[in-house]
């Protein structure tokens, strides 16, 4: 689905270009043209060369704000945010999100401790959620005895929170039926 | 005379007869200082066991156990105070201290024949070797635990509510039921090394 999408942007973005190519030769300004075209190049270069020379981000928006060859500041630990209730949900299939700390926590071959808690048979005992029907299932959509090993990791998808600002505006809004 | 006497015999009569020279003083001085000294050493020795420098002087603790506990809230947490192994593995009263150091005295047998001299060897025994402390922790209802997280002292209302809930079926009862007499050692397991493999055991 989303290989189809990519390809046709792809392939509709040439389209364009040549298009207008095409119109700029047939309105003879193909000199005019070729000029630019070296103009542009030498620019190109000399930024290049200047960007390497100066180890700078080249003009890019990056979230590095300090010289790669230098070390930055860390930044001070943020603190986890813990609830008693479960975190709002921005989108249909989002794993719910950790509202808990979960320092020590361990989750290897012989014990998962997230499962301590969450799972079917302790989650009532302790009033924790419940961890989805899905994760009894495997790859090839076989239900299993117990959570499906491609489903073990619980950190894989479900993350605990900080309270910090975002590194960049982020303009995501989230379905009507979620707001 | 004497010399006829086999030299057992002959100390025996020294020991079993008075002292015919001596006052009852220097007897007893002797024997006051005498006890200090053995008696304090004894103790300085079994204190000195108690350490933690001693407890890792064994590749098999430092490499497996005090690696695993380093990153735990006992060894590392804001405020800087800590339990070495001693304050949660040997009890500070002296005659269960006595005979928790008598049973660890078994654990040289194990070094020198090497059942966990490398970490495979480790981890294979570490179920039996969890089982085994989780067994004595019960049996003693936790008291090492008790011995800094004093119960009587604990504010339950600083807990969430989760944990308030736990504690107050456990060691209070409600209004509607006793206390389940469960220990802390019940839930908390692993909180200073890593858990083995949990199937089967209560809880998980």
């Amino acid at each position: 689905m989303t290989d189809q999408e990519g390809g046709d942007t792809a392939m509709s973005q040439p389209m364009t270009t040549t298009t207008r190519m095409k119109s700029i030769l047939k309105s003879g300004h193909l000199r005019a043209l070729k000029t630019l075209g070296k103009g542009l190049m030498a620019c190109f270069f000399s930024i290049t060369i200047s960007t390497v020379a100066m180890a700078e981000t080249g003009g890019i928006d990056s979230l590095r704000t300090i010289d790669l060859s230098t070390e930055a500041p860390a930044e001070a630990m943020k603190k986890v945010l813990e609830s008693d209730t479960t975190f709002h949900r921005d989108f249909i299939e989002q794993p719910p999100l950790i509202p808990h700390d979960i320092r020590g926590y361990t989750v290897n071959k012989d014990v998962n401790t997230c499962l301590q808690c969450h799972s079917w048979k302790n989650a009532s005992k302790w009033g924790a959620t419940r961890i989805s029907v899905t994760h009894f299932y495997d790859r090839d959509g076989k239900q299993r005895a117990d959570v499906a090993p491609n489903r073990y990791f619980c950190l894989q998808c479900h993350v605990p929170q900080a309270d910090t600002a975002p590194l960049q505006k982020n303009n995501f809004e989230p379905v009507d039926s979620l707001k | 005379m004497m010399s006829k006497d086999f030299f057992l015999k002959r100390y025996w009569k020294m020991l079993t007869t008075p002292a015919g020279k001596i006052s009852m003083g220097v007897i007893l001085a002797f024997g006051f200082v005498a006890g200090i000294i053995f008696w304090g050493g004894f103790n300085t020795g079994m204190e000195k066991t108690n350490t933690e420098e001693f407890c890792i002087s064994c590749h098999e603790m430092e490499d497996n156990v005090f690696e695993e506990y380093k990153a735990t809230i006992h060894y590392n947490n804001r405020s800087g105070v800590r339990a070495v192994c001693s304050d949660c593995h040997v009890p500070k009263e002296w005659t269960p201290k006595l005979v928790r150091k008598i049973q660890a005295s078994k654990e040289l047998w194990g070094k020198m024949t090497g059942k966990i001299d490398t970490h495979e060897k480790f981890v294979a025994h570490r179920r039996e070797m969890a089982e085994r402390e989780w067994a004595r922790m019960k049996a003693n209802d936790s008291q090492e635990c008790r011995n800094c997280h004093n119960f009587d002292y604990m504010d339950f209302s600083e807990q969430s509510a989760r944990a308030m809930e736990s504690h107050t079926k456990a060691f209070l009862g409600t209004d509607k039921m006793l206390p389940t007499g469960e220990t802390c050692i019940d839930c908390h397991k692993g909180i200073a090394h890593e858990l083995p493999n949990m199937h089967g055991i209560e809880g998980w």
